[in-house]
């Protein structure tokens, strides 16, 4: 690793390459697309929630002059095959409801035709007889034997279920002075990302390919598996994912079944098609985190010690299961102890399906579901102890000199100080005073409350968790998966300027910025004037299963592959100077962005003229070197392994910590919040850019806020969504964020070649229990029970009368 | 999400518009501001044959005082009224209110008439319009009327202006110096549908008594409304916390709420109850120190 004070760009507030093209309107997104003979598709969706498709009538749509084609669940059936899932009996998904409807707005049909204002006149035109089928809301009803059941080829709900043991959880919960148990319910919420998803096909069938531009999070694993769907060698089917996507958030990655499903209208009709989502679809049908109910049990002893937990979670995937999920239970395997000394587990988790929009991660995928959970039942216990939850949790925490630490579930911790973190926030915050304060508040009548988390938050997810839905004797029989690979090139061109080629995908991460000033670095020039590519491009860019950018990636295998690319074609760049000044390469300095010889800088040569003599005098170079200047690395993380016989696996590579620190008062009468003060703590290893990790943190803060008080794609009993729109589903705004003062810590990671790792999804993990834990502790002395989100005023409201109703 | 199609004209004058309003009645909608009719249409929720875009009727668009009166041309944009030093200075309760409708772009595009007209029960512009007292001048085939708040809501999105009449003008008082006025909202996010707004204003005896209270709710019912016998309670009073209490009460019992996804009918009951007290506590502190 280069000595830190050497780093003249890492760690600087560099402007972002990215903001003029953005901020002009130069962005190159899907929708800039413009493809000659290009026609528009629009989407026939269900307005039921489980229904048998009767019959589908398009006489008269296909009669509307611009109309080029429909395309139905009949084709998608026999023109495709259901995609593949990690469950022991995936259900039939196909791109495009075949016979049955399984939630409101899953696909019907697609109309092709030459506007999308006429293919929309022609949805009007479509007659589809549904028979409507009893609907399936709830989790744990859903779960019961006696459920309607959505899919026959599985017989049950259930799409996973497993029990794991970890430790000696029976015996820790004998030995336990205490036990506290609760039960947690986390909403479906999810990210509304500025761009909805975006998809232009064209298949041509001269040679039987398609050509697909979209604004999928990478070509990771759906790549294979829409060429399974389709039938069709993964070569015949290139992606290509322009330099701009508009927000992703895991949300992107449920853009695949519309990839397969405009390909086959594309197929069918003969023509190039493009479908852009528009804001009721997307919310009404893209993807959405997953819904959970957990029960969760702590073993305690009384001096706080967190022996062991004990719990059940289940997830909801909706009307279907699809990649990457059942990820939502088996992601967090190796973080589900968070930040603390907990050696014993026992897991019970189940996937189920209900009439609902599908899932998809969402920032900070599944870590919501878990800590919200584990972070309320460890302020729980505290409150059964009579010991302060800032207290417990140093009690517990991992100590520094315990890192790598390996957690009971088989996460390798790579860095951390939490404890160093945790105290700066506290101190922030200035914790004993608004102890005082809210002493003095309660005398008033006053609610005011201090909310803590303190959690792990993982990044580089490792491509084994999702076979823990396996259990070991079934993934015997199976292939195995393992890694977390990333890819990167770069080249030097004849007049000595560097060009990286990138396939991560960024969907505003700021990628190209972080690049340059890493590359800057590592090369000693300027960052100005090193370019990036940075698009998918299947066919072109040279990447593997595990390529693109989700789990927050970059920061640690992203720079890990470029470093080593950048260090080997510095490494060419030295043989070859030491080759003309015919001495060893460890007899040379690079300094001025040139070679010289050590004590001797008179016995020098550019680095322009080195490159020049790599490209323009070829039979120059050392005997056997490859000519021209090109390097490119694809690794993967080492720790990356498939999970063990006893289910242990290190589900990310890199661990980061999170805390906030958040003082709320209730307001007694309307029950709305207001925030006093909010410290947020960061141990995101090396900060690469503090100014695009600021921007990260604030929205990841923002995100997690939405959680807390606004989001939610709520249902009726009847299965209809009632939040379609931005009318109800209320994201926060600038106006609803308070001052928040965000702070860092760096542990650099062993694992990574600048010591960084992932930033951008932390609070969206911690923030929604944090503010949770605030609201509890606000109304602890009425007796309110706080296990849902969002916390609305109305139902705060509702949770202090019933608790006043019971106190008298 | 693109509308069906439609016709669309433009036309430049009143009387045109009322031409096309008689030929097409129900088949014809107004284009003013956009705000509400555009979503409605590329939804589909509405699919009207003809779009009658009034944008050009420059005669519309106006604030003007007259005696003890603001007249506000039905096509003035929210953004106008609420930054107009005029309103500002003689009608506060509506510069004020304005404010909290949406945010400043939606503002930008608004227009007070069309507020009005939409009918939104939770709309910030009705319900300082019934505590306003004030009317709307419609004009039809069959010449002009004034029409106030009372006759004006009918329900949900539905006033009792006819097919072939066009909205022309709003009027509201000018408030004495000394009235106490106020607008509080409820919502869930800034900008956001009420889930209640209220107006108040306390017109004042040279005594320090009140001559005359109002008091308008939005949110909690198929029609913005007044609640009448909170005001009486308070008329010829001198107004203390009890008082206020006691209006508030009866305010409340006068909301008839619904559960909806963002609030429950008994929170936004309660709510009315303290929204009211609370914004009657701010009039009382406005009052006598002039506007």
């Amino acid at each position: 690793m280069p000595d830190p004070e050497a780093r003249r760009w890492v760690g600087k507030r560099y402007k972002r390459k990215e903001d003029l093209r953005l901020l002009i309107g130069e962005g190159k997104f899907v929708d800039d697309i413009q493809l000659p003979k290009m026609k528009h598709a629009a989407i026939i969706r269900s307005p039921y929630p489980h229904a048998l498709i009767k019959n589908i009538d398009t006489t008269q749509a296909e009669k509307l002059p611009g109309v080029r084609g429909i395309l139905t669940g009949q084709d998608v059936k026999e023109m495709s095959k259901p995609f593949p899932c990690g469950v022991p009996i995936p259900p039939k998904y196909y791109s495009c409801a075949v016979d049955k409807v399984r939630y409101v707005g899953e696909p019907v049909a697609v109309v092709v035709a030459d506007s999308r204002y006429i293919a929309e006149d022609a949805l009007d035109l479509i007659q589809v007889d549904y028979e409507p089928l009893p609907v399936v809301m709830d989790i744990e009803e859903a779960a019961e034997p006696d459920a309607p059941v959505l899919h026959d080829n599985i017989g049950s709900n259930i799409y996973s279920h497993r029990l794991m043991q970890y430790g000696e959880p029976a015996k820790a919960f004998e030995e336990a002075d205490l036990l506290v148990k609760g039960k947690f319910l986390f909403p479906k919420y999810g990210s509304t990302p500025i761009e909805t998803y975006a998809v232009v096909a064209s298949y041509n069938p001269v040679n039987q390919e398609f050509v697909i531009y979209n604004n999928y999070q990478g070509p990771f694993v759906n790549h294979s598996l829409v060429a399974l769907a389709l039938g069709i060698p993964e070569n015949k089917m290139r992606w290509i994912v322009p330099t701009d996507i508009g927000g992703g958030f895991g949300t992107k990655t449920g853009v695949f079944p519309y990839i397969a499903l405009i390909a086959l209208a594309s197929k069918k009709t003969g023509m190039t098609v493009k479908w852009i989502e528009d804001r009721r679809e997307h919310l009404l049908a893209s993807a959405t985190g997953t819904d959970r109910v957990t029960y969760m049990e702590a073993a305690v002893k009384r001096d706080g010690t967190i022996l062991a937990l004990k719990d059940k979670a289940m997830d909801n995937t909706g009307g279907y299961i699809r990649a990457p999920e059942p990820g939502c239970a088996y992601r967090s395997t190796g973080n589900h102890t968070g930040a603390y000394q907990i050696r014993h587990l026992d897991r019970e988790v189940m996937v189920v399906g209900t009439n609902k929009c599908l899932t998809s991660p969402n920032r900070g995928y599944t870590c919501q579901e878990l800590y919200f959970s584990v972070e309320r039942l460890v302020d729980m216990v505290a409150a059964q102890l009579g010991m302060d939850p800032a207290e417990i949790r140093f009690k517990n925490f991992i100590q520094p000199d315990q890192f790598p630490y390996t957690t009971a579930t088989g996460g390798i911790y790579d860095a951390g100080n939490y404890q160093k973190a945790f105290q700066k926030a506290l101190d922030i915050v200035d914790y004993p005073k608004w102890r005082q304060e809210q002493e003095k508040a309660r005398q008033q009548g006053r609610y005011i409350g201090i909310g803590i988390a303190t959690i792990v938050d993982p990044s580089v997810t490792n491509i084994a968790y999702v076979t823990t839905a396996l259990t070991p004797e079934q993934r015997a029989k199976g292939h195995p998966k393992s890694g977390s690979g990333e890819s990167m090139t770069i080249k030097m061109d004849p007049l000595g300027q560097v060009h990286v080629i990138a396939c991560t995908n960024p969907q505003g991460q700021g990628h190209e910025t972080v690049i340059s000033q890493i590359v800057a670095d590592e090369l000693g020039i300027d960052p100005d004037g090193i370019t990036v590519s940075n698009v998918v491009d299947t066919h072109d860019r040279v990447y593997t299963i595990t390529t693109g950018s989700y789990s927050s990636r970059f920061a640690s295998v992203g720079t890990n592959a470029l470093v080593n690319a950048t260090r080997k074609l510095k490494d060419k760049l030295f043989k070859i100077a030491a080759h003309l000044l015919e001495v060893s390469p460890d007899e040379l300095v690079l300094e001025n962005q040139k070679f010289h010889v050590k004590d001797q800088p008179e016995k020098s040569i550019a680095v322009r003229h080195v490159a020049g003599t790599a490209h323009w005098h070829q039979t120059a170079l050392p005997e056997g070197m490859d000519v021209g200047l090109f390097a490119s690395s694809l690794i993967t993380m080492p720790t990356s392994k498939p999970p063990d016989e006893l289910d242990r696996v290190d589900s990310s590579n890199t661990y980061g910590f999170c805390c906030e620190v958040i003082v709320v008062e209730i307001d007694p009468e309307t029950c709305e919040i207001k925030f006093h003060k909010w410290a947020s703590m960061h141990d995101s290893g090396t900060v690469l850019n503090p100014m695009i990790l600021e921007g990260q943190v604030m929205g990841s803060i923002t995100h997690g806020l939405g959680g807390a008080l606004y989001e939610e794609f709520a249902y009726d009993e009847n299965g209809q969504c009632l939040t379609a729109s931005f009318q109800d589903y209320l994201c926060p705004t600038s106006m609803e964020v308070p001052d928040i003062d965000i702070g860092h810590v760096e542990t650099p990671s062993p694992f990574t070649a600048l010591g960084s790792k992932g930033a951008g999804e932390a609070s969206c993990e911690s923030v929604p229990v944090a503010v949770a834990n605030a609201i509890a502790d606000a109304l602890a002395p009425l007796g309110v029970v706080i296990n849902e989100l969002p916390l609305t005023p109305s139902k705060i409201w509702h949770l202090i009368k019933e608790a006043k109703a019971k106190q008298a | 999400m693109k509308p069906a199609a439609f016709d669309y004209i433009a036309p430049k004058t009143v009387e045109e518009v009322i031409s096309l309003l008689t030929t097409h009645e129900d088949e014809a909608k107004i284009l003013a501001g956009g705000q509400s009719l555009m979503p409605i249409m590329n939804f589909r929720l509405g699919r009207p044959g003809l779009l009658i875009d009034i944008n050009g009727l420059d005669e519309l668009d106006y604030i003007k005082q007259q005696d003890d009166h603001l007249l506000i041309g039905g096509l003035t944009r929210e953004r106008t009224v609420e930054r107009s030093p005029l309103v500002r200075d003689l009608c506060p309760l509506l510069s004020q209110a304005i404010s909290f409708v949406g945010h400043t772009a939606i503002r930008n595009r608004g227009t007070v008439g069309g507020s009005l007209v939409h009918a939104d029960p939770s709309g910030e512009i009705p319900t300082a319009f019934c505590a306003l007292d004030g009317r709307v001048k419609a004009v039809g085939p069959d010449g002009e009327r004034w029409i106030d708040p009372g006759e004006f809501f009918l329900t949900f999105l539905t006033t009792s202006l006819e097919p072939t009449e066009l909205l022309v003008e709003v009027k509201v008082p000018v408030l004495p110096q000394g009235t106490g006025w106020s607008f509080m909202e409820l919502s869930r996010r800034v900008g956001d549908f009420a889930i209640i707004g209220v107006a108040t204003l306390l017109f004042m005896n040279g005594d320090g008594t009140c001559r005359e209270a109002r008091i308008a709710l939005g949110g909690v019912a198929p029609t913005p409304f007044r609640a009448e016998e909170a005001e009486e309670v308070l008329a010829g009073q001198a107004i203390g916390e009890e008082l206020i209490s006691r209006a508030g009460e009866l305010a409340g019992e006068a909301a008839d709420a619904e559960d909806d996804y963002h609030a429950s009918a008994e929170y936004r009951q309660e709510m009315a109850k303290i929204m009211v007290s609370r914004s009657l506590r701010q009039a009382l502190a406005r009052t006598g120190k002039g506007n």
